[in-house]
């Protein structure tokens, strides 16, 4: 992406939030605040309409018939595709997988990769910062081939210990699966240099990138990325549609994951000769809508652009730890010197759910629990944290009623 | 946030910060632990029952100010109780967390009736019920082991 001076990348934050109906609402009495969007984030409009003039005007499905309708459908499905080709740049649309979310796609990888080239005793490497989605999948298939699952360590503030990391990677490690940007941390990893190591030796690396889209760029040849997944309902898309990108050389030699219409090009109760890329992976109707708001959500991001949306939400960041480090007995978790917009804290005496419960009296929606990453409660001894996760639509008075309202239940637990 | 005062009225804040019967008892004949994953609450449940009467009963673990008051108050309504007893009360502390309909005795349910509100939050009746049903299970346990002696 080309540097823009900042008057250029400037983003309008009262405008974009009136492309968000759902932001304009009382919780509670009081006005939304929604702090959540690492579990999922909010639709605009547009994303709204399009599934609304599929469903309205050319909803079918695809691949099979040949009235006009089919092919409308077919089209959008595939154009799609090609959207999110260009958006992660992508040598072919071939790479292109449409699934369910990253934990499907990662689930798909762990089975097809793990099925053509991981045997007894091969290794496969993880980070302590991972969401179960990209521990689970491995450990099953550790499991089922009797192979050995690798875990990085991270440090105090989350960042990953690059020298235990490339001391892990040996001869018989068959794949680096990693989170990009971590979910309960916010921590974006050096993904670049994760890459470059595990290239050295000739291992190829899974980036999960739910959490990266909503903020940053991601270039998969630049990158030289192996496999990339996310989901389309943390980028202001629906849920239900997410995307495996792989690079051909791989997809190729892997089994399908799942049988069915679609993915075969000839059934005999003989043989069965597989679809070429991508539809071996796609076997069933799909989700059609999905792609289409999808793609959709894409051109909405793309327009505000990943200048502004990077400069505002590291502004917001900022001034989130600032306010946020001045209330009473609250503790950042989660330090790292390259963060998202994503704050886990701890509120001493008063547990994560307490909190959550009166926020959302306050109408301010965040997310308590483990986040889905049990292993770093654990690195951190906290049994949960509180975690306030920022998109480009919220702002700074949304952060001052949060700090306001934590320091209010502080004083009433103390 | 008023509302919501009732719910964390003085009885739950003063036994989330100050848990009655906390600890390991170590001459326990029956324990259990309990965990609710979602939040990550954790209880160890310990019970000493000695001719069907709860001799003595203590917890530990971690979790919210619900949880662990509800544990707390737990114990302080059970120690004493027979078995059969603790029972009846759970059924009735059932009924009062997760039904409107019901009206909470006050003579019936002593302090339990703090926990009333929790019915307004269906998400935290486990934080309310997971003391309760860790106790039950303690029970189960022994009983199996009675079983096969």
């Amino acid at each position: 992406m080309s540097l823009t001076s900042k008057e250029e990348v400037m983003l309008d934050v009262d405008k974009i939030r009136k492309d968000f109906p759902i932001l304009h609402q009382d919780m509670r009495g009081k006005a939304l605040a929604f702090l959540d969007n690492a579990a999922s984030s909010q639709k605009p409009q547009v994303v709204v309409d399009a599934l609304e003039e599929y469903y309205k005007k050319y909803n079918t499905n695809i691949h099979r018939a040949v009235y006009k309708l089919s092919q409308q459908a077919t089209d959008a499905y595939e154009n799609s595709r090609k959207r999110v080709q260009t958006f992660l740049n992508a040598a072919s649309d071939k790479e292109i997988i449409f699934l369910r979310g990253t934990t499907e796609a990662i689930n798909l990888v762990a089975y097809s990769f793990g099925k053509k080239f991981v045997k007894e005793g091969d290794e496969i490497v993880v980070s302590a910062m991972e969401h179960h989605s990209n521990i689970v999948p491995w450990q099953m298939l550790c499991e089922d081939r009797g192979a050995v699952l690798r875990v990085v360590p991270i440090n105090d503030d989350g960042e990953l210990d690059m020298a235990a990391y490339a001391d892990l990677l040996n001869e018989r490690t068959k794949m680096v699966a990693m989170v990009h940007v971590s979910n309960s941390l916010g921590t974006i990893n050096p993904v670049k240099e994760i890459i470059r190591l595990a290239h050295e030796k000739d291992i190829p690396v899974l980036l999960d990138g739910a959490q990266a889209v909503p903020h940053m760029p991601v270039d998969v040849q630049e990158l030289d990325v192996d496999f990339f997944t996310f989901s389309g309902h943390k980028l202001f898309a629906p849920t239900g549609i997410g995307v495996l990108y792989g690079k051909q050389k791989w997809l190729e030699q892997m089994p399908p994951y799942q049988g069915g219409g679609d993915m075969i090009r000839s059934v005999t109760f003989e043989k069965t000769t597989y679809n070429d890329l991508p539809y071996k992976f796609e076997a069933g109707t799909p989700d059609i809508a999905g792609p289409i708001g999808l793609a959709a959500a894409i051109d909405y991001v793309l327009e505000i652009g990943y200048d502004a949306i990077a400069s505002y939400e590291e502004e917001l960041l900022a001034y989130a730890t600032e306010v946020l480090s001045k209330v009473d007995g609250l503790r950042i978790i989660g330090t790292a010197d390259q963060k998202a917009s994503v704050i886990s804290f701890d509120l001493e005496g008063v547990h994560p759910h307490d909190i959550g419960q009166f926020l959302d009296y306050d109408g301010i929606a965040v997310r308590t629990g483990h986040h889905c990453t049990q292993p770093v409660m654990d690195r951190f001894e906290v049994p949960a944290t509180t975690r306030a996760s920022l998109a480009f639509y919220n702002t700074k008075e949304e952060i001052d009623r949060l700090a306001e309202s934590l320091a209010k239940i502080k004083g009433m637990f103390s | 946030m008023e509302e919501l005062r009732e719910l964390y009225q003085q009885v739950i804040l003063d036994h989330n910060k100050a848990p009655r019967n906390f600890g390991k008892l170590e001459e326990a004949t029956h324990k259990a632990a309990g965990d609710n994953p979602l939040c990550g609450d954790h209880v160890d449940l310990y019970v000493n029952v000695e001719d069907g009467v709860i001799k003595n009963i203590m917890f530990e673990g971690k979790g919210c100010a619900i949880s662990k008051a509800s544990a707390s108050l737990m114990t302080e309504e059970l120690k004493g109780k027979t078995v059969e007893e603790a029972r009846e009360i759970f059924q009735k502390f059932h009924e009062m967390v997760t039904d409107e309909a019901v009206v909470p005795d006050m003579d019936e349910m002593g302090k339990l009736v703090a926990l009333a509100g929790v019915r307004e939050f269906p998400i935290r009746v486990k934080c309310a019920s997971l003391a309760w049903h860790t106790f039950n299970e303690a029970m189960e346990q022994t009983n199996r082991i009675a079983k096969t002696e």
